[in-house]
């Protein structure tokens, strides 16, 4: 990677682990020897509102959040959320959404969130990673842990796939790792 | 060591490496993870960490800690500086024994507070107490020991403000792993109340005493480490507190700017040598800081002695409404030198807003529908905590909301002034936190609003904390459980009923008989948070 910092908004509904996965990729840089920077919410926001968390590396990152249009990874595990994210996205921006709908008060349609994902960028791939995960390993909750695995396999992610598995191993708990590890490599 | 830690994460390594021995605090966001991060390792470090029932009560705690010669630390978010502040005054004065420094999380842009965008570091000036900024988590864990340093040398409580975008910002931190104690500490709390009095004509004395040490702090600040100066010469500079300086690195660098930028550690007492010896050859300067222009106030001060012609941008360019950003700082930075700088559109699709909602299964859903149903005229107060949910759709049942408790005295206003019904809700915790008073008062006064106590077992919105309700402290020790109804009743509360809202006739039948009563009545609507009840089952 050359000098420019990587930069990932992780988007999605409070409660989808949005935190969890930051953890991952923030670790998994920093075991590269990547310098990092992240931005998370908690609180009110998180009680099943939107949730966006962006994840600066590179070999020196200054500020912990992502300028409108210089995002290169999106990862939505929502639609509406990953739509959301992706109007602050660029021509060059990978999007990778999660085939998952979570309707709220007078939230779009389905349709028409599908409609404008169509628009809004040519970079856009929607991806069941929650069913996949539901049918392979029975929990939909490591849908994200799944799409990070197919951006790492994808290379949309300068990261080594090694230091990814040694990061779910260093960030997440012991009963839940081989989980994690699983709906990555799923990909 | 280095790790990646979250920036509430590296305070705590702070004071673990200052040596610290008493915490208290109230869970709050951004600044919660604090207080827990000691609860969860409180048997080890055998450092004793509590959750107090309220800020005011946390801050005296340590108070009492302080002058036992125990080092402290206090946490809370920007809403509870507001109330420890009767408390706060009056220990600027007497001064600390052993060292004690409170942290104070600030929430720009109002990602996780209600009540107000409030800028804290204005009771620094109020108060006379140090106050210092970190931008990174690494100053999260530098400031955190020069914290305890200063109040060392000084005696003086010593003020660390965070904001959201510190407390919740993760980086790789360089930090000194923590020398266990073999045992929790106990102090001897020796006898001095020429110290620890604060009582006429002594009080304006400790005044004087206050005012000469803040004089000396001031010489400490102006040579300081944390007040440093980055990048090259130029007759355009930067002056920068919190997160607004990695903003400003970041938009200089895009704009292939150099120009020096001094970064301040220390807000409060301002090192004024050190503005002035920067300002002096400069024509103009930009004052980049989050909310309110504090310190752009100090610099015009200043500049009218040392450079009566310096240009000074600050808020004109600025907002003092919300967060800064680095395309915020490019673009004033544009406007001032008139380089170009570039912000992305953003593509625009108006977008419904997705708010924080009640989990499912939880017990509040059989609360607020049911309330609206039966008094869909009455006034309704809301207050903070998950309960505050209710003030957003598709609830929207709020007529007003303020801070923790204040539904109560409020609607015992409106009752009074008013032939209305009212109905005040509140959570557990913000009744134990602060809605007590309120009820004797409503009592006192022979008011009769209907009190709601949405009772879920925890102080469940800022990540499930311990509270008096529940019968565990903070540390998940057995202890007396409170009893919200038996505190009612010993306030005089006539009307009491206890049920679970799932029982909806009951619940129903109830605040309808309570409603028409001439006395305050209080419904304890007992039924455990869901999440709460999902992990208590999985364990």
């Amino acid at each position: 990677m050359e000098n420019k910092t990587f930069n990932v908004i992780l988007s999605g509904v409070g409660g989808q682990g949005i935190v969890t996965l930051l953890s991952i990729l923030d670790q998994a840089a920093f075991i590269d020897g990547y310098d990092i920077k992240s931005s998370e919410l908690h609180g009110l926001s998180q009680r099943g509102g939107s949730i966006e968390a962006h994840v600066r590396f590179g070999k020196k990152v200054n500020s912990p959040l992502i300028q409108i249009g210089k995002v290169d990874l999106i990862i939505g595990l929502e639609l509406t959320e990953g739509l959301r994210s992706a109007e602050k996205s660029s021509n060059q921006t990978k999007i990778l959404i999660n085939d998952y709908y979570f309707p709220f008060n007078d939230s779009l349609k389905l349709e028409m969130v599908k409609g404008y994902l169509d628009k809004i960028s040519s970079n856009i791939s929607i991806i069941p990673a929650s069913k996949i995960c539901k049918e392979k390993l029975e929990k939909d909750v490591v849908a994200g842990t799944y799409l990070l695995g197919y951006a790492v396999s994808k290379g949309l992610i300068p990261i080594k796939k090694e230091s990814f598995i040694q990061a779910i191993k260093e960030v997440i708990p012991a009963k839940y790792q081989e989980l994690n590890i699983k709906a990555f490599q799923l990909a | 060591m280095k790790k990646i830690l979250l920036g509430n994460e590296a305070i705590v390594k702070g004071a673990l490496s200052a040596g610290v021995d008493f915490v208290s605090g109230y869970p709050g966001c951004p600044s919660a993870e604090i207080g827990q991060g000691f609860l969860d390792i409180s048997k080890e470090s055998k450092i004793y960490t509590e959750w107090s029932t309220n800020e005011k009560v946390a801050l005296e705690t340590a108070i009492g800690a302080s002058f036992s010669g125990l080092k402290s630390l206090v946490n809370m978010k920007s809403f509870g500086i507001n109330v420890c502040s009767d408390s706060l005054l009056p220990l600027a004065y007497t001064g600390t024994k052993a060292p004690m420094v409170i942290v104070v999380a600030d929430d720009p842009a109002c990602h996780s507070s209600a009540q107000s965008e409030q800028d804290s570091r204005g009771y620094a000036h109020l108060a006379q107490i140090p106050l210092l900024e970190p931008s990174t988590p690494q100053e999260c864990y530098d400031l955190t020991i020069l914290a305890f340093q200063i109040s060392e040398k000084f005696n003086t409580p010593v003020l660390l403000r965070p904001t959201t975008r510190v407390a919740h910002q993760r980086a790789v931190v360089e930090f000194q792993d923590y020398v266990k104690k073999d045992e929790m500490k106990k102090g001897e709390f020796i006898k001095n109340p020429h110290q620890f009095s604060t009582m006429p004509p002594r009080t304006l004395e400790m005044k004087k005493e206050l005012l000469d040490k803040i004089e000396k702090i001031k010489q400490f600040a102006e040579k300081s480490k944390a007040n440093y100066i980055s990048g090259g010469k130029s007759k355009l500079g930067i002056i920068a507190s919190g997160v607004s300086y990695l903003y400003a690195l970041e938009a200089l660098e895009e704009m292939n700017l150099n120009i020096p930028v001094l970064k301040l550690g220390f807000f409060y007492p301002l090192p004024e040598k050190k503005v002035k010896d920067f300002i002096k050859g400069l024509k103009t300067v930009l004052v980049a800081e989050e909310i309110d222009g504090y310190i752009e106030r100090e610099v015009v001060r200043l500049a009218k002695y040392t450079n009566p012609k310096l240009q000074i941008f600050g808020k004109n360019v600025l907002s003092t409404i919300g967060e800064l950003n680095a395309d915020k700082l490019g673009l004033a930075l544009a406007k001032i030198t008139g380089k170009k700088f570039k912000v992305n559109k953003i593509k625009e699709i108006n977008l419904p807003k997705r708010t924080a909602r009640l989990c499912e299964g939880c017990p509040y859903w059989y609360i607020f529908p049911a309330l609206k149903r039966i008094a869909p005229d009455a006034i309704f107060g809301g207050d903070i905590g998950c309960n505050m949910i209710a003030g957003l759709p598709p609830h929207s049942m709020h007529d007003y909301l303020f801070s923790m408790g204040a539904s109560l005295g409020i609607s015992h206003g409106v009752k009074k002034s008013t032939n209305q019904k009212v109905i005040s809700l509140m959570g557990d915790g913000t009744f134990f936190h602060a809605g007590i008073p309120a009820l004797i008062n409503a009592v006192y006064n022979k008011s009769n609003p209907l009190v709601v106590i949405a009772d879920n077992r925890i102080t469940a919105m800022t990540g499930h904390q311990q509270n008096p309700g529940m019968g565990k402290t903070g540390t998940n020790e057995v202890t007396e459980e409170l009893k919200i109804e038996e505190i009612a009743k010993a306030c005089g509360v006539k009307n009491i009923k206890v049920l679970d809202p799932i029982n909806a006739k009951e619940f129903e039948d109830t605040v309808r008989e309570f409603l028409g009563k001439e006395e305050v009545s209080l419904i304890v609507c007992r039924r455990i948070c869901a999440l709460l009840a999902k992990r208590q089952s999985n364990n």
